[in-house]
């Protein structure tokens, strides 16, 4: 197994994200970002064919074996336990962004969450540490998830029970943002959970796009197909210090007509897409999406003119939120 | 001369009553498009009415409400379904400006496997969704599960959205 340096070393923006409070501060921030802008960001992408059983349904059992399997090969450590301690700090609070706005048919899915959830848990993450959130209550029910307040156990709620900063922060040019308090002030670090979904006006919506889930006003960031707008949120230092992981739940997805639930377009890709380069996630999702319309005999993103144009926004110099040319991605799929 | 124009003050507002009237009162008028409980065989109104505006139709399809807005979109509702206690289906009514604006909507979203249906003015049909236009109202009904007997069930529920509008 890896040793650390050499963990570092392959999951590049793990030197911002399990260092950041060694790495980070050692290096300075800007330091950091060179230094991360110089390496291979790694990507996982693993898969299990038979995730969906005869019903339909998702295999619990075999969710919470894709994610070991996902999270062994991201962090080179296949005790689960001894895996997630390198990822979290367990004795902070910890959230999971989660994305329902599509409802029932294509939100992130329960069972994942409370899988990640369960090894949080063991790996020394309280209970009551574990915040799922999204938007609101319907957006947290829509993914099968029950809201719960109570303390000694995980906690579920929507920035409907927490509120906004009263504040605006800076985002982009000229544009301010009102952030969650559940980011702000409640997580100390957070895993996005995203669900992969084409979209309408992005293209393609997962790690970066399921920020917009943290803002009281969504739609001032949509003009131009999202472009700069998801670049220059996840650019936001709240964002960028915190959100240090992503799990993107790939197991059904929208290739078209998205971010609705589209049953006619939906697809079973089956698979989980994880890593700490959420510019270097989005473009292999991205992929991901542009293969299965080939597949159907769709045309491109770029051709029905709507790639998805924040993705190399995300990774320019003004930004530096990670990499999306293929030669920098070591995707690893399994 | 003050005969004159008590007769024109009574003339124009008879002629503005009849222009109110026809703008208003001529066209059928849609009250609550969703059929209650137990209207149509097996289905059940699981949820209250949810109602957005063009302002914050983002609130319920984020991005999507792009579309719908550059389409005219006054208003969007939708509430959610279950049928015979099992499948899960929610119902969308968006009220456009004109019937430009549902015809565009419709159009857009069709693919080439769609089935054509006699709903509104328009239909299609899908295995798990249907949607139609009727004047300047779009109406999706989406089933989050798939069974033999979906489609038939989708359509009988529009059919009954339908009336109503």
């Amino acid at each position: 197994m890896k040793s650390r340096r050499d963990f570092l070393k392959t999951a590049a923006t793990g030197a911002l994200v399990l260092g950041s409070s060694a790495t980070a501060d050692k290096l300075g921030l800007a330091a950091a970002l060179d230094q991360q802008a110089a390496a291979k960001s790694k990507v996982v992408v693993a898969r299990d064919p038979a995730l969906h059983g005869p019903t339909g349904r998702l295999d619990e059992k075999r969710v919470l074996a894709l994610l070991d399997r996902a999270i062994a090969h991201y962090t080179g450590r296949d005790n689960p336990v001894e895996a997630w301690k390198r990822i979290v700090p367990v004795d902070k609070v910890i959230g999971l962004k989660t994305n329902g706005l599509g409802g029932k048919g294509i939100s992130s899915h329960a069972v994942l969450v409370m899988a990640i959830a369960e090894r949080l848990q063991q790996a020394g993450v309280k209970p009551g540490n574990i915040i799922v959130w999204d938007r609101n209550a319907r957006d947290l029910e829509a993914c099968g998830l029950t809201i719960s307040t109570d303390p000694s156990r995980v906690r579920c709620y929507g920035s409907d029970v927490s509120g906004f900063e009263e504040a605006a922060v800076a985002c982009g040019a000229g544009v301010g943002v009102y952030l969650s308090n559940i980011l702000t002030r409640q997580c100390d670090m957070v895993i996005g959970v995203p669900i992969l979904k084409d979209h309408s006006g992005a293209g393609v919506t997962f790690a970066m796009k399921n920020m917009y889930g943290v803002l009281s006003r969504p739609q001032d960031l949509h003009s131009g197909g999202c472009n700069p707008g998801v670049a220059d949120l996840n650019a936001v230092p709240v964002i960028r210090e915190k959100v240090r992981f992503t799990i993107g739940d790939a197991m059904t997805s929208v290739y078209d007509g998205g971010p609705g639930f589209h049953p006619e377009r939906l697809w079973q890709p089956n698979a989980l897409i994880v890593g700490e380069d959420r510019v270097a996630i989005d473009h292999t999702a991205w992929q991901m999406i542009e293969r299965k319309r080939a597949e159907v005999g769709m045309p491109t993103l770029e051709a029905v003119g709507r790639p998805p144009r924040y993705i190399a926004t995300a990774a320019d110099a003004n930004h530096k939120l990670g990499v999306n040319s293929p030669e920098r991605i070591n995707l690893v799929e399994i | 001369m003050i005969f004159h124009s008590r007769h024109w003050m009574f003339a124009t507002v008879v002629i503005g009553i009849a222009a109110v009237a026809a703008l208003t009162g001529c066209k059928k008028k849609a009250g609550d498009p969703f059929p209650a409980s137990g209207t149509v065989a097996g289905w059940e109104k699981t949820g209250d009415t949810r109602t957005f505006d063009a302002k914050n139709l983002y609130q319920y399809i984020d991005g999507d409400a792009e579309q719908y807005i550059s389409a005219g979109v006054v208003t969007t509702s939708t509430a959610d379904y279950k049928y015979q206690g099992q499948l899960e289906a929610v119902v969308d009514v968006h009220t456009m400006s004109g019937p430009d604006g549902a015809r565009k909507i419709l159009e857009t979203g069709q693919t080439k496997d769609a089935k054509t249906v006699q709903l509104g003015d328009a239909g299609i049909a899908y295995a798990q969704s249907v949607a139609f236009r009727k004047g300047p109202y779009l109406v999706r009904i989406v089933a989050y599960e798939s069974a033999p007997d979906t489609p038939q069930a989708l359509l009988a529920l529009a059919h009954g959205v339908e009336a109503k509008l």
